[in-house]
């Protein structure tokens, strides 16, 4: 390796309360693909964002191409040659392609030379991109594209990754990775921030782990397992869910033939919805974000109604029932969007323990509330799933992320449901506690629930799922056994190319 | 560079202090109003605030009187503070006030000359369910065809007011005086007579009915599922529907409750203070309820305390309109006044304002 395009120093970044990056020092070679995994709250966003020059470090430097580097601005970052694509994107939906990457630049060329130039580059990558399509109308994979042909065109030379493959299905994520290799052949870096080891594993050179803010290793990940680099990141030995063989009992979910409308207007429609859920089956359902998970959750918990007979738990119709009802009778369920849906964000751990606890608990008697007992409840969550709060009384909005996670999951799963419908379980949760989660989630199918989980996760529904079926524009793909389903036929399964969405179609 | 950053948690602090800053505001600025009307502030300041009570020459009139203007206060204060935590926006309080009074008064004058104990508590009865009833316009609209509850409650005020005009001139009329407008006297009928239950306190069957409704309140919005319904749909709605709550259902309940409430002031005062049906019987005590329930941060106990100081600027002003000769509007301004400055206080219980030093996110 030649001399090093970006070396960090000693950088460190203190919040109240919290080191966020503590003395941290690595380097990223020219060309390099070079992975920064650790996880939720290990420090990475800010060390991004002190190189992007979004965040000033306490102390520290950094060094760019032998100058000293201390961006005071991402556009300061930009012109020195660093460029982000973030997690989340920053577009308009109601402007076109050009239009928008002109937006991001420094200083846009004229539209038309600008258009004509997002074509060249963009094909060149083997991203390709029409530039007068309007934002509003591309899927994820292909917003992700405008973001990077934006950076691209500023040719840069390290260019910064959050979580990019978050929201792409296989192909897509396959595509990505030969452009970021093609990327590197030509010299520019790459700092690759993932928690999915084995992408890092396939894409990057060398990897540096954080943990609680520090650099705990830099290595190359080709040469480690999978399982040795999330050791290294939660620094501690993981065990994956343990799985007895089960037999699968009787049918304790059952949907049939049925297409509701979204409540939203720009929400997916459900099509001619057919699923059966066992007891004791885990089953997945996978699909790129938007095409209908949010209204299938929604349309089984009861919140979305849909005729009585389309719905049946345990061959009691309950479409025309509310939650509250359903819970009763022994279905629960955890909404994707932890705040504002499944917690409300300005009430105490406790309140929330009670928001859906109150009825499958027991913490009401007559509609006055037990609150010890609501405590008792939110105390039990707060053990078992190991949910980092100073105490019940904390608001729900104060808990990070992850920990929220654990707690709305842990309150579902605690009220020992028939039927558990959970979405994205284990978004955004560090490695340790999804683990946990899914230990759970398998250990609840064990004792006979049926539990469906959706989940943009692959390797999370490989690993616990029996059954499988995907969701593409709101219609589910028949439901196929999980033993032996290879990655590529997930991929089709989810654009919706796959035969079983055929054979689906002629069926329907 | 100022910015705003949003605070974790909601201060606590500033959530109990506003009320008290908003006062302290008001007086200011209020002062510099009657300077500007060329009146000696400190005069008028301790004359609405102070001599009401404390005044050896007024405070024997004027002390029973706090009781009686903030019962009607605290008593619809409570119901729209329900309605207001579970973002149900009743504005229209003083229509189903007045409503409240013409059912009740209804009773009266259909038993008229009837005496029998049996009277007044049908009169309650009536004057809740009038308040209940013209609620339940709103919420049905509401529910049924999604209209917009500040709206309608809102101008189903001013239909409220032509009834009560017509009443007052038409059916209610009391016949033996056809040349007067206004029913007859209820103070002069003792089984529909809300009478003072201590002579000189100015406790009457109203007051009991506003602690009764405190206590309520309060134990239902502490204790009861359905209060932590009306929180939890207020602040987060979808969890809300998430937990199971139908927001149908909670519109008709926390319409009804603030519509019944405020029916039994409007029916309180007409067969009390108030004494019959007149044209100018309604004195915006539902509109100055709105002001009882932010000032008392939509808690029970906040109200009484707001509803006592709310009721203390209508005896004040009244006390100061006299002996300065400020106009009426004036005490309105600062009712007013006070709801405006709690309101941009109340900024800064979830807001930070901060010098700028360093970026962050």
């Amino acid at each position: 390796m030649t001399a090093p395009l970006l070396q960090i120093e000693g950088v460190s970044k203190a919040y109240p309360g919290v080191q966020a990056n503590a003395d941290i020092s690595f380097q990223i070679g020219e060309g390099q693909l070079h992975a920064l995994l650790g996880e939720n709250g290990a420090g990475k966003s800010t060390l991004v964002k002190i190189i992007y020059g979004l965040v000033k470090p306490d102390t520290g430097r950094m060094v760019l191409r032998s100058e000293a580097f201390a961006p005071a601005s991402p556009s300061e970052a930009r012109r020195a040659g660093v460029a982000m694509v973030f997690q989340h994107f920053s577009l308009f939906d109601a402007l076109d392609v050009a239009e928008n990457v002109a937006l991001g630049m420094e200083n846009p060329p004229p539209l038309r030379d600008l258009a004509q130039r997002i074509r060249t580059v963009s094909e060149e990558y083997g991203l390709p991109l029409d530039p007068n399509r309007r934002v509003g109308d591309l899927s994820a994979g292909e917003r992700q594209r405008v973001e990077i042909v934006r950076c691209l065109l500023q040719d840069p030379k390290l260019l910064i990754m959050d979580e990019p493959t978050s929201v792409l299905t296989p192909q897509e994520v396959e595509i990505l990775f030969k452009t970021l290799r093609k990327l590197a052949q030509e010299g520019t870096s790459i700092l690759y921030i993932s928690h999915k080891l084995d992408e890092i594993r396939a894409l990057c050179d060398e990897a540096t782990i954080l943990r609680g803010g520090r650099k705990i290793a830099t290595c190359d990940p080709r040469e480690k397992t999978a399982r040795e680099l999330a050791e290294l990141m939660v620094g501690q030995v993981l065990h994956p869910p343990e799985r007895d063989a089960r037999a699968r009992g009787d049918v304790v979910l059952q949907v049939d033939e049925l297409s509701l409308n979204s409540n939203h207007p720009f929400g997916t429609s459900l099509k001619g919805i057919n699923l059966k859920l066992h007891a004791g089956e885990i089953l997945g359902i996978a699909g790129v974000a938007g095409n209908g998970q949010d209204e299938l959750l929604l349309m089984l918990s009861g919140e979305l109604r849909a005729p009585k007979r389309a719905v049946t738990l345990k061959g009691q119709p309950i479409g025309h029932l509310g939650p509250g009802s359903r819970r009763k009778l022994g279905l629960v369920a955890a909404p994707e969007e932890r705040l504002g849906h499944a917690a409300a964000p300005d009430m105490s751990l406790t309140e929330n323990a009670l928001l859906s606890g109150a009825s499958r608990k027991r913490l009401t008697r007559n509609g006055f509330i037990d609150w010890r007992g609501a405590d008792r409840f939110a105390r039990e969550i707060i053990a078992r799933f190991d949910v980092r709060t100073p105490g019940t009384q904390v608001l729900a909005r104060a808990l990070s992320g992850g920990n929220l996670q654990k707690f709305v999951i842990g309150r579902e799963i605690e009220m020992n449901p028939d039927v558990i419908i959970v979405n994205q379980p284990t978004w955004g949760v560090d490695a340790a506690a999804a683990a946990t989660i899914r230990q759970a989630l398998v250990a609840l199918a064990a004792q006979g629930a049926g539990v469906l989980v959706i989940s943009q996760d692959l390797d999370e529904l490989l690993e616990i799922a029996d059954s499988f079926a995907a969701l593409n524009e709101g219609r589910l793909t028949r439901v196929r056994s999980a033993k032996g389903l290879t990655v590529e036929e997930i991929g089709l399964m989810m654009g919706g190319a796959g035969d079983m969405h055929v054979a689906h179609e002629a069926s329907a | 560079m100022i910015r705003l950053e949003r605070r974790k948690e909601p201060s606590t602090f500033w959530r109990v202090a506003n009320p008290f800053l908003a006062v302290i505001l008001t007086m200011l600025a209020g002062g510099m109003m009657f300077v500007a009307l060329g009146k000696d502030p400190v005069t008028a300041i301790r004359l609405i605030f102070f001599d009401p009570i404390f005044s050896a020459q007024f405070g024997s009139y004027s002390r029973p009187q706090l009781l009686i203007k903030s019962a009607p206060l605290i008593l619809i204060a409570v119901g729209l503070a329900i309605g207001f935590k579970a973002n149900i926006w009743n504005i229209g309080a003083e229509g189903q006030y007045i409503m409240g009074a013409l059912f009740g008064a209804g009773v009266a004058l259909a038993f008229f000359p009837l005496q029998g104990w049996y009277i007044f508590p049908l009169m309650i009865l009536a004057g809740a369910f009038g308040g209940f009833l013209w609620a339940m316009i709103p919420a049905i609209l509401k529910t049924r065809f999604n209209t917009n509850e500040i709206l309608v409650s809102l101008l189903l005020v001013y239909v409220a007011e032509r009834i009560l005009a017509a009443m007052a001139l038409g059916l209610m009329r009391n016949p033996d005086q056809p040349g007067f407008p206004g029913s007859r006297d209820l103070r002069r009928y003792e089984s529909a007579h809300n009478a003072e239950l201590i002579a000189g306190t100015g406790l009457h069957w109203g007051v009991v009915a506003a602690l009764v409704a405190v206590i309520f309140a309060y134990v239902m919005m502490t204790r009861h599922m359905l209060g932590f319904h009306v929180r939890l749909a207020g602040q987060a709605p979808r969890a809300a529907r998430f937990a199971g709550v139908a927001p149908a259902r909670l519109v008709v309940i926390c319409l009804g409750i603030a519509g019944a409430l405020a029916g039994l002031a409007g029916m309180f005062e007409v067969s009390g203070p108030g004494g019959q049906v007149r044209i100018e019987f309604a004195v915006g005590y539902g509109f100055t309820a709105i002001i009882v329930a932010f000032l008392g941060r939509l808690h029970p106990i906040g109200i009484v305390l707001a509803g006592l100081l709310l009721g203390l600027t209508y005896i004040g002003g009244e006390l100061a309109q006299m002996m300065l000769g400020l106009p009426s509007a004036s005490i309105q301004v600062f009712q007013g006044m006070l709801l405006f400055f709690l309101l941009a206080l109340d900024f800064q219980t979830n807001y930070r304002i901060r010098l700028r030093e360093e970026v962050r996110r």
